[in-house]
């Protein structure tokens, strides 16, 4: 890296000075080492920038609720909120269950069977988030008198995704079935969602 | 850079002529807007469009920091707090429907600024920097615009976040990640409110910057016209200041107008009742639709019904952000040499064709997803593909354009009768 300021004295040899200048070593190394340093240092400080974004302690320590089933009869759906998101408690009928195992899964968008969206042993009960898999609308049919669409399920009014009695996307553009959350049961009238 | 004959810059008096020798504001000024820009003589009234959309974002931001020192950031009470500028904060009402329809003046004059460029080729050589920056402020506005619309979280503000961050979930693998991450939660809640508040404050900060490299980018060509022709010398051109800025303040006069119409005597005819009910997570609108500004854009994503190799659901959003992106490639998808429609009788039809075409997907947009408007929107917005993709190449290799005049001022006094050009010509 020759500058005005490498002008050479006169009666300098300039080929020792040259060497001195012109080596490309050193000073390439140091480039490079303090470069990468400054880097490293960048995303250190840019991480926390962007997982900032993530969720909060706060809002992750709401991920788990507690519904009591007793008061829902068969036929019946309760609308409630897990995460802040709408959550579909729903007591099968025997012909709802039967509408649902009547359906060949390998046909389905999304192959789905309810007993691997239910617990064993607790087949009527269908826990699922009412939350349309397409864009995030809450489906119609959990309440009393709601339209379930033509599969007898639910209804997303946003862009028409009908779902049925196992709450799998049968019609419209939705691609995934409602999302069955991770929930046990505490007792047979008891379940923690979370 | 400018033309050489463009006017200096001498200022008389001391104070000035010391102020220009420690800072060349005002030098800086004259050159960009003043006397010292040289522009065609023959600018139409749509060339009012850019100053106008520039006098919109000011308006945007002067009410937006107002109504910012009165609106509370948080879930809880951000509705509210909307409702007490409308009842209790002086003049609240006022700004609010200013800032609310603001916006919606805003995107109109920015479209009819895009329906400009494209007629009369702004978009060519040698001004695709130009648009291209031009492409990115839309692109930011159509973001604020999003995010000031979750502020009030009314029920529409709640779902429009709910629906539009749920496009990313569509990306596969890391979608609802990428979701998440965005909404700070699950669902739109406190976090959202908060980051979209943050966001929409410095945003157009940043579309002000955007547009300070537009206008430079602008300045090194210097202005299209309607003609298409190239500036060929003194006699093509007026300096900005006094012309334009004349002829610009009528068209500001015009669109004050309109807003104050808007904002006085039907300050919701472009929002939606369902907003003034507090956003409830537990319920759905009936019917979700977004600001007429999204609504052709909307059209496209809801084209997408079926599965095809990838889910109907990234169709939809890849198609959705590509009928914007596609802009970016449009001065290399159009080759034609010239610029103005009024020169190109084939191309003029076309666009012509997809002007309509928009309108059907805005009305698609706001439409019920029935069987005869999907459709029909499945039409518009493959029109409106084929329109950039295949006929726009098409047309350019193929159409015979008509004789361009020789010179803006030669067409300037072909229209007014005019004969010799020596006559008129400008000292």
């Amino acid at each position: 890296m020759a500058t005005v300021d490498d002008r050479l004295p006169p009666g300098e040899d300039p080929a020792l000075l040259a060497e001195e200048v012109h080596d490309p070593r050193r000073r390439d190394f140091i480039n490079i080492a303090a470069v990468s340093f400054a880097g490293v240092g960048l995303v250190a400080v840019v991480l926390p920038l962007i997982n900032q974004m993530n969720p909060s302690a706060d809002v992750l320590a709401q991920s788990t609720t507690e519904v009591d089933l007793s008061k829902i009869q068969p036929g019946q759906a309760i609308k409630t909120s897990f995460r802040k998101q709408p959550l579909f408690v729903r007591n099968l009928t025997p012909a709802e269950i039967a509408a649902a195992n009547a359906v060949p899964v390998n046909t389905l968008r999304d192959p789905q069977t309810l007993a691997e969206r239910t617990k064993a042993g607790h087949e009527n009960w269908l826990i699922t988030l009412g939350v349309c898999t397409h864009l995030g609308c809450v489906p119609l049919g959990a309440g009393e008198g709601e339209n379930k669409g033509p599969f007898g399920g639910y209804f997303c009014p946003c862009h028409g995704s009908a779902y049925d009695t196992a709450a799998r996307i049968r019609q419209g553009p939705a691609p995934k079935n409602l999302v069955v959350p991770d929930y046990t049961f505490n007792s047979p009238t008891t379940v923690t969602v979370g | 850079m400018s033309f050489p004959w463009a006017k200096h810059y001498e200022p008389k008096q001391p104070l000035m002529r010391w102020l220009d020798e420690k800072l060349p504001l005002p030098r800086l000024v004259y050159n960009a807007v003043g006397a010292g820009y040289p522009v065609p003589r023959n600018l139409n009234y749509f060339w009012n469009f850019g100053v106008l959309a520039g006098a919109a974002l000011a308006i945007q931001i002067v009410t937006g920091i107002v109504l910012a020192m009165h609106f509370a950031a948080n879930a809880g009470v951000a509705f509210g707090s909307v409702e007490s500028i409308m009842r209790d904060v002086n003049a609240g009402w006022f700004l609010r429907y200013a800032h609310a329809n603001g916006a919606s003046m805003f995107l109109l004059v920015v479209y009819i600024h895009i329906g400009r460029g494209l007629y009369y080729g702004s978009y060519k050589a040698p001004r695709e920097m130009v648009w291209l920056l031009g492409v990115v402020i839309f692109l930011l506005m159509m973001a604020t615009a999003f995010m000031g619309y979750v502020l009030p979280w009314g029920q529409m503000s709640f779902w429009g976040a709910q629906v539009i961050t749920g496009f990313f979930s569509a990306i596969p693998l890391v979608g609802e990640s990428i979701r998440v991450w965005l909404l700070g939660g699950f669902a739109p809640d406190n976090a959202t409110l908060n980051r979209f508040f943050s966001l929409h404050y410095l945003l157009p900060f940043v579309i002000a910057g955007v547009i300070v490299l537009h206008i430079w980018a602008l300045h090194i060509p210097g202005s299209n016209n309607p003609t298409g022709v190239d500036v060929k010398g003194e006699q093509d051109t007026v300096p900005f200041h006094p012309y334009y800025t004349a002829k610009d303040a009528v068209g500001l006069g015009v669109f004050l107008l309109v807003f104050a119409l808007l904002i006085f005597f039907s300050p919701n005819l472009l929002g939606h009742p369902d907003n003034y009910i507090e956003a409830n997570p537990l319920s759905t609108p009936a019917h979700i639709v977004p600001e007429w500004y999204f609504l052709p854009f909307y059209a496209i994503l809801k084209s997408f019904t079926a599965d095809f190799i990838l889910p109907a659901k990234l169709w939809g959003v890849l198609a959705m952000f590509g009928s914007i992106l596609l802009l970016f490639f449009l001065p290399w998808l159009d080759s034609s040499p010239v610029r103005s429609a009024n020169y190109r009788p084939t191309y003029r039809i076309f666009l012509i064709v997809l002007l309509l075409d928009v309108l059907v997907l805005g009305y698609v947009g706001g439409a019920e997803p029935i069987a005869r408007n999907v459709v029909l929107g499945q039409i518009a917005a493959a029109y409106y593909f084929a329109h950039f993709l295949i006929i726009l190449p098409l047309v350019a290799a193929s159409e015979r354009p008509r004789p361009l005049p020789g010179s803006i001022t030669e067409a300037v006094l072909a229209k007014h009768g005019g004969t010799s050009p020596a006559k008129t010509a400008i000292a």
